[in-house]
């Protein structure tokens, strides 16, 4: 009776050595972000979702003086994940790679990791979704596309996306250059123009923060905000 | 008809059985009534089958609304069988004999209907089984299935054991008046009872076991529902006092619903001589005991939150959450709550002139009405509450929950009215029983040679 994860994998033979695994983050640079909210739509045509399902969600937050900042906020993929914890039938798991994943083929909708998300990141399939064109006729969890009603959906960071060495949509689209893909095993974290950095350092040099740190989810997104303004809530 | 030789016993046994053998010219109506609310909730309950929980008011802020309130507020009204029956039986309090079928029968049907409504709230239904074929022991949801599961099975076992005597009193007197499928009911299910003194002593002595088991699994039960909300870091949710607040609060409305439930019967079969004033009086004592520990956990919960008003500069946390409950867009349910479901509650059960079976069920039924109210306070605004820079999230319910809420509301006084069609509204046993006892402890006292 148990559900197989299926891997996504575009090779047909497995790999010859052992490669460590990547551990994916994502960094966003807040001094950057106008707010043109293109990575939310392109997350929602990559994965065909409806208009009030936004994995990535642009905040707008009033600085001072009257300024503002836009916040996109993706699934924070976090290390100590309330939605893990609570899940009552294993259908919110974590894959090798660090990503938070749901089979909607185990969710029962009973939606309590919606009420555990701190960072409101998940969301729900109240109605049937319109089945996309083209041959997206088996979900998977890497991409879960359609998603099915009565199920819980949330970002998953692309991950079908890196597995073949693409870059997720919300770094693709964003034309500010403002989100970087990361990989905290190797260190290494650029966007879609190609700027690289080393990660740890980049943080550093960067006083970057991770939004609610207080609640100890350890998050796996990192904010770098400009010239030392915090955006501690 | 056989009637029994002593006049006394003839008295209660008539009246025990009463719903069974003459209900009365109101009872068809008042139950085409009842039964055709509970199909129009039915009927709104395929159509959430149908087209799925869009056609619920719930959206992605606030995600848990009416079912979720409807579910911990019927879970919490079966607490009351608990208390009269368990407790009271525990504490050796003889007043209860007359209310325990009544108070225990309640228990059970509002436990069967609490415990639909996690079902009617999920995604998908279909997949039910899933809690046990892939369960994960971590999540407050499979406690919740754990906790619900046994506290149902020993309600059950609570019920049954000291119907037995009474179902076969009804095998062996109603005869004619029942009719052949009741009388086949009544020969299966009073397991060949012939009030042998060995099955007396069998019988008491699981009542017993269950009696004392009962109370930790029905305080398991609120405090798992409690961690449904207090396992989460989401401001008013995010309490350790949680759990017993919950549990004090299912057993002041579960006491508030027995009384409304012995009132009503009460009048409607003539048991003014079996259920009198004394034992309104006692239930308003426990009553009002329990309003005043509610309040004061109430008060408990709302000075230590409101001492630290968190997050309340960014429009966010627990501080927001209480400005917005006590002063804000929820400030009219929240105050209504306060008047109606403590101040004047507290107020009738108190003052002798309102200490009358009237007016104890009047404040009863403010209670019941005011715990929901409360219930819907703890679920939603909570969820409203931004927990990101973003707007406040809003909720109304749809039709499709309005109506399978009024259905389960009717369901309760349908279901109990159909029970006591069945099965004795007054437990003939434990009513000789009792005074078994008592005339035990009589003769006892007396000296030898009188009495």
């Amino acid at each position: 009776m148990g559900i197989m994860r299926r891997p996504f994998s575009a090779a047909g033979s497995p790999p010859r050595r052992e490669k460590p695994k990547r551990q994916w983050g994502m960094v966003i640079d807040l001094t950057r972000c106008d707010g043109c909210k293109e990575c939310t739509g392109a997350c929602q045509n990559t994965h065909y979702l409806p208009n009030d399902h936004e994995w990535i969600k642009v905040y707008e937050i009033e600085g001072e003086n009257g300024s503002k900042v836009f916040m996109p906020r993706p699934c924070m993929q976090c290390e100590e994940a309330p939605c893990l914890k609570v899940c009552p039938v294993r259908a919110t798991y974590k894959s090798d790679e660090g990503i938070i994943l749901v089979d909607q083929e185990l969710c029962i909708g009973c939606r309590i990791c919606m009420a555990a998300c701190p960072y409101n990141a998940r969301y729900f399939n109240y109605w049937e979704q319109v089945k996309p064109p083209g041959p997206f006729d088996n979900p998977m969890p890497e991409f879960p596309v359609p998603q099915q009603r009565g199920t819980v959906g949330k970002c998953v960071l692309c991950v079908h996306y890196t597995q073949v060495g693409r870059l997720p949509a919300c770094v693709e689209a964003c034309r500010m250059d403002a989100i970087y893909i990361a990989d905290l095993e190797s260190g290494v974290m650029t966007n879609r123009s190609g700027e690289t950095y080393e990660i740890h350092q980049y943080l550093r040099e960067n006083d970057a923060f991770r939004f609610k740190e207080e609640l100890n989810t350890s998050p796996r997104v990192w904010y770098v905000a400009g010239h030392g303004q915090s955006l501690e809530s | 008809m056989d009637r029994p030789i002593a006049l006394e016993r003839d008295n209660l046994q008539t009246a025990a059985i009463r719903p069974i053998v003459a209900p009365g010219t109101l009872f068809w109506p008042i139950a085409v009534v009842l039964g055709m609310i509970v199909l129009a909730g039915g009927v709104a309950f395929l159509q959430q089958l149908r087209y799925g929980l869009g056609v619920t008011g719930l959206n992605q802020n606030v995600s848990w609304g009416f079912y979720i309130t409807d579910m911990v507020f019927f879970i919490g009204v079966s607490y009351g069988g608990a208390v009269t029956s368990a407790i009271l039986r525990l504490t050796n309090a003889p007043w209860r004999a007359p209310m325990v079928r009544m108070a225990e029968a309640m228990a059970l049907v509002t436990l069967l209907i609490g415990s639909l409504f996690p079902i009617i709230d999920l995604g998908r239904p279909d997949r039910m089984l899933n809690l046990v074929i892939h369960g994960q022991v971590g999540s407050p949801v499979v406690w919740d299935v754990i906790a619900i599961n046994t506290y149902m099975a020993a309600t059950m076992i609570f019920l049954f054991l000291p119907l037995i005597p009474d179902i076969a009193f009804c095998r062996d007197h109603i005869g004619s008046g029942a009719g052949r499928l009741r009388n086949l009911l009544y020969s299966r299910l009073s397991l060949g009872w012939r009030g042998t003194d060995r099955e007396r002593n069998v019988l008491e002595r699981n009542m017993t076991i269950v009696a004392v088991v009962i109370i930790p699994l029905a305080v398991s039960v609120h405090s798992v529902l409690a961690w449904l909300f207090g396992m989460t870091v989401r401001p008013g949710w995010n309490s350790t006092l949680y759990a017993p607040y919950f549990v004090v609060g299912a057993l002041y409305s579960g006491v508030a619903a027995v009384i409304l439930v012995i009132a009503g019967f009460r009048r409607a079969y003539r048991l003014e001589e079996y259920l009198t004033e004394r034992h309104f009086k006692y239930l308003a004592n426990m009553l009002l005991a329990l309003a005043m520990g509610y309040a004061y956990l109430m008060f408990a919960e709302l000075l230590t939150e409101g001492y630290k008003m968190e997050g309340f500069g960014e429009g966010q946390g627990s501080g927001a959450l209480l400005q917005e409950t006590m002063l804000g867009r929820y400030a009219p349910l929240f105050w209504g709550f306060v008047l109606g479901g403590l101040a004047l509650p507290i107020a009738l059960l108190s003052l002798p002139p309102t200490r009358t079976v009237g007016w104890i069920a009047v404040a009863s039924g403010l209670v019941v009405a005011a715990m929901w109210l409360k219930r819907f306070l703890i679920v939603v605004p909570a969820m409203a509450t931004p927990m990101m820079p973003t707007n406040w999230g809003a909720y109304w319910p749809s039709r499709v929950e309005i109506a399978i809420t009024l259905a389960a509301a009717a369901a309760v006084p349908l279901l109990l009215m159909l029970f006591f069609r069945l099965f004795p509204i007054i437990s003939i046993y434990e009513m000789e029983e009792l005074a078994e006892k008592e005339h035990d402890t009589r003769s006892e006292a007396a000296p030898a040679g009188t009495g």
